[in-house]
């Protein structure tokens, strides 16, 4: 026997995709650059008068706004990789599961891309 | 199965979940709270580019008593999430695994939780 994959794996196509841990590692990888990047924004924005030309000179700062831009790609990646294991978890019907995946990561992209487009926005002088 | 003699697993509602379980399942839930949570924080940020009117529009309502009330459980939400997350970071490497360390920092997150969203809200009670 020169193959060691059975007839039926090689019909469904199902081989490994050799990322397996992927989304695991991606989480904690995820999660070590959020504990830097929350602790920051969370207190810079707590000691900031809430005002919208304090909020918005705050973002103009050239490294706010790379560090702004980094933190919302991060958390919507994140809740991304964590809300797919709370779906996977709970939705057993393999169509609804699939749905409910495809809505959330849409959602996720969308928030992340308005995020990104805002703070730019902002930090090139809106 | 109500006139079976046999005897069933215990089942959520009868079992008392361990302080680790329950926290578990909170990380899940805060999880999904700060989800939405940033949903809303992005709406303030575009907000806030789209022009000074919008920002304030929005800001009334997070002003509001039910916007105080979703803040707070948003900071909670995000601190107890943020500790409970080191945890398991630290049970990544391989640490914590002793019943009584599991227990104690469990107690740990909670309280550094309930502090710093104390503090938090201290802090910008006074700017």
């Amino acid at each position: 026997m020169s193959e060691l994959r059975t007839p039926l794996s090689k019909v469904k196509g199902l081989g490994s995709a050799k990322e397996g841990t992927g989304h695991f590692w991606h989480q904690r990888l995820t999660s070590l650059l959020l504990i830097p990047l929350v602790l920051w924004v969370g207190f810079s924005l707590a000691a900031l008068p809430v005002n919208h030309a304090t909020l918005v000179g705050w973002i103009q700062q050239p490294w706010v706004s790379v560090t702004l831009v980094l933190l919302v790609i991060v958390v919507f990646y994140h809740a991304q990789l964590g809300l797919q294991v709370i779906i996977e978890d709970y939705i057993s019907a393999h169509s609804k599961r699939t749905v409910t995946l495809l809505l959330t990561n849409l959602a996720c992209l969308l928030c992340g891309t308005i995020g990104v487009i805002s703070v730019l926005k902002i930090s090139f002088g809106a | 199965m109500a006139n079976s003699k046999y005897p069933t697993s215990p089942h959520l509602q009868i079992y008392r979940l361990p302080l680790t379980a329950l926290l578990s399942i909170a990380h899940r839930i805060t999880g999904v709270i700060l989800a939405v949570g940033c949903l809303l924080l992005v709406w303030l940020l575009a907000a806030a580019a789209e022009s000074a009117e919008s920002y304030q529009l929005l800001f009334n309502h997070l002003d509001s008593w039910y916007g105080q009330i979703f803040l707070l459980g948003f900071v909670f939400s995000l601190y107890l999430h943020f500790c409970n997350g080191v945890r398991h970071l630290f049970w990544d490497v391989g640490y914590g695994f002793e019943l009584e360390t599991v227990d104690l920092t469990a107690k740990l997150v909670i309280a550094v939780a309930v502090i710093l969203t104390i503090a938090t809200w201290v802090v910008a009670g006074t700017v």
